[in-house]
């Protein structure tokens, strides 16, 4: 499987602050990835670095399998939106639109045209006095016409509401099923990622907690229930991802390849809002590990 | 043609919830042998889901023998869930609802008519296999 974003090492720190630090990952091609960790988990910094946008302080990050913006043809390969869908407010949408055919090679003038039209966007309007929803459409129909191998967004919908969101994401998604396209999102809402995304990745305190296929990661991790007992008495291929305890009773979230056998655990199946919090639960015990992607 | 929907609180996947879906609609007669499935970026776009979700549950489908995909056509049920016993249905379902109108008489509420249907609904399972 071909690889769109390999990091070696990665790490980007601010003065004296290390807003990303030890990013091993290696993301597959063909796939939509959330990206999801609390705020100031250094999710945007990935993305940025993954732009090209930002230079890595240590380490190093690849892109469509050259460093990003590296040359026209680097750029070309890749599109971003940033957080909060930016556009040219003075400029209007067919301005845009022009702006985007004379910038980029590949521009795909008939597709940016005929999505405005569906839109129902006015090409002589400027961009300053569109909806958030229209605006966050507009750049989301210039990231795609310039038909990238990788369209990376930050926080995409995280200001619209419910409907301009369901919109948005139509529009992503319709474009994956057409185009061949890799797609890197960060988002907090759950509900977003578990509908769009087939890839996730954890970041949590400036570092990868998990990373792996979407249904694979929920097939692995299951919650136990059972009397009381120390997390160490588990049997090796069981990580614990987290642990909690009362006077009487165990609850541990672990992951394992392996159906779990013993019967003194009462089994349940997890779903993806679990298994974000677990591993965003800083109280856990085994959470700094960088290194789990799922190797397929 | 039938339309998929995706209950945030069912606990299933979505993959999951579009194969269940199928599965009815042809267990009820809703979907035909020949009827054409609604297409991959039809699905992804109304639902606002990832195509990899839908095409992984149309291969599914296809596995269990009950689709068959004709690249460029689309893809198209092959085989009904829905056999002889569909004519049962009705018959069946007055039966039910009389035994439900029982039950509530009795002094059952919601709950505990779920469980016993459940248990009994177990018990009778494990008796035929």
């Amino acid at each position: 499987m071909s690889t769109v974003i390999r990091a070696r090492g990665l790490g980007k720190k601010y003065r004296q602050r290390w807003a990303l630090q030890d990013c091993e990952l290696e993301l597959p091609a063909g796939r939509v990835i959330g990206l999801v960790g609390p705020n100031g988990a250094g999710k945007s910094t990935l993305l940025n670095l993954a732009a090209g946008l930002l230079a890595p302080s240590s380490g190093s990050i690849e892109v469509c399998g050259g460093p990003p913006a590296a040359d026209v043809a680097q750029l070309a390969r890749v599109g971003f939106v940033a957080q909060d869908t930016p556009t040219y407010g003075r400029l209007s949408v067919a301005d845009h639109l022009t702006l985007g055919r004379r910038l980029n090679p590949g521009w795909d003038d008939a597709v940016a045209r005929e999505r405005i039209d569906r839109l129902g966007l006015d090409p002589k309007q400027r961009a300053g006095t569109l909806s958030g929803g229209q605006r966050a459409q507009l750049a989301l129909t210039m990231a795609l016409a310039k038909r990238p191998e990788l369209l990376i967004l930050d926080e995409p919908v995280a200001s619209l509401d419910p409907l301009a969101r369901r919109e948005f994401m139509q529009l992503l998604m319709e474009a994956v099923a057409e185009q061949e396209l890799s797609v890197v999102l960060s988002s907090h809402l759950v509900s977003d990622v578990e509908r769009a995304c087939d890839y996730l990745v954890v970041l949590v305190d400036s570092r990868v907690q998990v990373a792996g296929d979407l249904d694979e990661l929920i097939a692995t991790h299951h919650r136990l229930v059972g009397a009381r007992r120390d997390p160490a008495t588990l049997p090796g291929s069981q990580q614990v991802i987290s642990a909690s305890h009362t006077d009487r009773q165990t609850t541990l979230l672990v992951r394992t390849q392996e159906p779990i056998l013993d019967p003194s655990w009462s089994v349940d199946g997890i779903n993806l809002e679990d298994l974000v919090l677990a591993y965003m639960d800083k109280s856990a015990p085994v959470v700094r590990r960088p290194r789990l992607e799922v190797q397929r | 043609m039938i339309e998929f929907h995706l209950n945030g609180r069912s606990g299933l996947s979505p993959y999951q919830q579009l194969v269940q879906q199928v599965r009815h609609a042809l267990r009820l007669g809703l979907l035909k042998e020949g009827d054409r499935l609604p297409t991959v970026k039809d699905v992804a776009s109304q639902l606002a889901i990832n195509p990899n979700t839908v095409l992984k549950a149309y291969r599914e489908l296809e596995h269990k023998g009950l689709v068959a995909a004709r690249p460029g056509v689309g893809t198209f049920v092959t085989r009904t869930l829905a056999d002889k016993s569909l004519s049962a249905h009705g018959p069946l379902r007055k039966e039910l609802e009389r035994w439900l109108t029982k039950a509530r008489l009795a002094g059952l509420d919601e709950e505990s008519i779920e469980a016993l249907f459940l248990s009994t609904f177990r018990g009778a399972g494990e008796e035929v296999a």
